[in-house]
């Protein structure tokens, strides 16, 4: 956990992998592969699929991203993220070798324990497959616990689609996995289409399922929707907001939806929490 | 605790027999009243109603730094305030010293801010009693009064030729016997209490708050929230000079090597305050940003510590450009039917 004295205070952490997700350019997506420069850290952290970091550069800033490593897997965190702003374009100037800062592990998580014994859907739309990796991950290095995985994805082409190699590697796990484009490509034989239109394709039962989805505002207000189409209650339903944070602590205001602070009772809700917050979706 | 007294001509001789206090009280910077730490004891004074700028700034300053760094180390120094340093408050009202106990609820919650609570901690207050209160005072209105005892070590009462100075706290009691203060008889004290009633008489302005809380979420769409944010110029000085408001940015500012990261005082009535680099804005209007001020102090805040975040000082009232009216948007809500409002 932070320096309980002080969380304002960010680890240092080594940049050990870094690689871009999808081609180089505007809003591009780029993973780090990061270890703690102080290894004692690890002694006292742990974080839970759906918790949230810091990430910043000292002299630039920092911004909220989810870990998109599961703890599962174990010796390193990982972020995903995408180039959009002033602190994202300073991180994707790094490479391997050099230092960030990371301040976490911060927010609320998925209810792992509380889905034992279920079947989990995630249902993800390109940089929207961050929060939901560490969940699919945990599962599968939790088979046990869980009854089926099933993964849908889609992304506007097949060059943005993050996390591509892995999706193979669920497959051949035997992990029913969907993946879909918004504009038509030569050579692509899966969906072409909307996410939400690929979740009614694929029409999965809601029988004992949980469904988890993250991507833009629109992907989850439709998937959602299509959700309760297909029977799913909104307690069956999760997913994760985001809004502008700056300390991640509850204090500094600007997250709340509501009486919510996102950074800190978020980023995980229940659709059935948010029904009853009107600015949840604004 | 203890009564005592001390004659007011005396004022700069008690202020400064402190000799191990860092004393702060009201002074004029320009044209702004504001607390600043005492350098000469002759300057401070009792004439005045309450300051421009409300001393929340002591306790978290318009800018200060959380931490330094230099480029290309990665060494962190933190920047906590000193807690060896004792600190006076001195004349503070006792709305300013009510709004203290508000905002420690958020910055205790959870992940204590050590920033706060090291000020807070080293900070011993002594309260000056109202006996003018402003016309948009509502202090009643909140559970405060002018002679309010809530988050006070001491409190003093300017009789006149006399200050009566009545101590809460043992940290009051131990400053009020360094300052050489003499005790207070019966006639200070029902001096006092005959001050205060007709202080209490002289506030005219109040609001029934009973019910606002759960109200204003079915308020959410609601079109009378547009009647005051039609005209606001979204200048944000009610939040700035508010006693509550706490919300704030964190920027990082660098100076040829050397680096801090820095939290300053921000405002909700900005659109940048919200704005995601995406573009995307969740409240983009005056409209859902005046409903954010007011739901957080009367609705939010009080969901989570069961305090509404208001002590009626009337600074958002008495400083707002257009007169904007806190008190009008609260009668306003208390009108409004829930059905009005557009489903969400």
């Amino acid at each position: 956990m932070m320096d309980e004295s002080n969380p304002y205070l960010p680890y240092i952490v080594n940049i050990e992998d870094a690689w871009y997700e999808t081609p180089v350019g505007d809003r591009a997506v780029k993973t780090f592969k990061v270890n703690f420069k102080d290894e004692k850290v690890w002694d006292t952290w742990s974080h839970k699929p759906g918790n949230c970091a810091m990430v910043g550069r000292l002299g630039i800033g920092e911004s909220m991203f989810c870990i998109s490593s599961s703890p599962t897997e174990e010796g390193y965190l990982r972020f995903s993220i995408m180039q959009a702003g002033k602190v994202t374009s300073a991180l994707h100037d790094l490479e391997a070798g050099d230092t960030m800062t990371v301040r976490g592990p911060l927010g609320n998580s998925f209810p792992m324990e509380e889905w034992e014994g279920k079947n989990i859907l995630s249902i993800g739309g390109g940089i929207g497959q961050a929060p939901l990796r560490p969940v699919i991950n945990y599962v599968r290095a939790n088979k046990d616990k869980y009854g089926n995985l099933s993964v849908l994805y889609g992304a506007r082409t097949s060059d943005l689609h993050c996390f591509k190699s892995e999706f193979q590697e669920y497959q051949e796990e035997g992990t029913e996995c969907h993946l879909a484009i918004d504009i038509e490509e030569e050579g692509w034989k899966n969906f072409v289409g909307f996410v939400p239109d690929l979740l009614l394709d694929v029409a999965p039962s809601p029988d004992n399922t949980i469904a988890v989805t993250c991507g833009p505002p629109i992907l989850i207000k439709f998937v959602t929707q299509g959700l309760e189409r297909l029977g799913f209650t909104a307690d069956q339903i999760y997913t994760t907001l985001e809004e502008r944070m700056k300390c991640g602590i509850g204090k500094c205001g600007r997250c709340n939806v509501g009486s919510l602070y996102v950074c800190k009772d978020g980023p995980v809700f229940s659709y059935a929490t948010l029904k009853e917050i009107p600015e949840a979706f604004a | 605790m203890g009564d005592f007294k001390f004659a007011k001509d005396k004022l700069a001789e008690v202020v400064g027999a402190l000799k191990d206090y860092e004393v702060f009280a009201p002074a004029a910077v320009g044209d702004v009243l504001r607390f600043k730490e005492v350098e000469d004891a002759s300057s401070v004074s009792f004439d005045f109603k309450n300051t421009n700028v409300p001393p929340k700034e002591l306790m978290f300053p318009e800018t200060e730094t959380l931490f330094k760094f230099r480029v290309g180390k990665t060494d962190i120094e933190p920047a906590v305030p000193d807690e060896s340093k004792k600190r006076l408050v001195f004349g503070i009202r006792p709305c300013d010293a009510m709004a203290y106990t508000i905002v420690e609820k958020l910055y205790s919650w959870d992940y204590p801010d050590p920033y706060f609570e090291k000020r807070r901690e080293s900070s011993v207050l002594f309260g000056l009693a109202c006996s003018e209160p402003v016309p948009n005072c509502f202090c009643t209105s909140l559970g405060g009064g002018p002679g309010s005892e809530q988050g006070l070590d001491a409190l003093m009462f300017d009789l006149g030729e006399t200050v009566y100075v009545k101590t809460i706290t043992d940290a009051g009691d131990t400053v009020a016997k360094a300052m050489g203060l003499e005790a207070a008889a019966d006639a200070e004290k029902k001096a006092a209490a005959a001050q205060e009633k007709d202080a209490l008489g002289k506030i005219k302005r109040s609001i029934d708050t009973e019910g606002i809380p759960e109200k204003l979420p079915s308020l959410y769409d609601h079109p009378f929230w547009e009647q005051f944010s039609d005209r606001c110029l979204s200048c944000g000085i009610c939040t700035f000079l508010c006693p509550t408001c706490h919300c704030f940015d964190i920027q990082d500012e660098m100076e040829a090597f050397d680096g801090r990261r820095a939290r300053m005082w921000d405002t909700c009535m900005f659109p940048e305050y919200t704005l995601h680099t995406s573009g995307h804005n969740p409240r983009p209007t005056r409209k859902e940003r005046t409903r954010n001020r007011i739901s957080h102090k009367y609705s939010y805040f009080p969901e989570k510590f069961d305090v509404i975040a208001c002590v009626g000082c009337g600074r958002c009232i008495n400083y707002c450009p257009v007169n904007i009216d806190i008190l009008d948007i609260l009668e306003k809500s208390k009108q409004a039917e829930a059905k009005e409002a557009k489903t969400a």
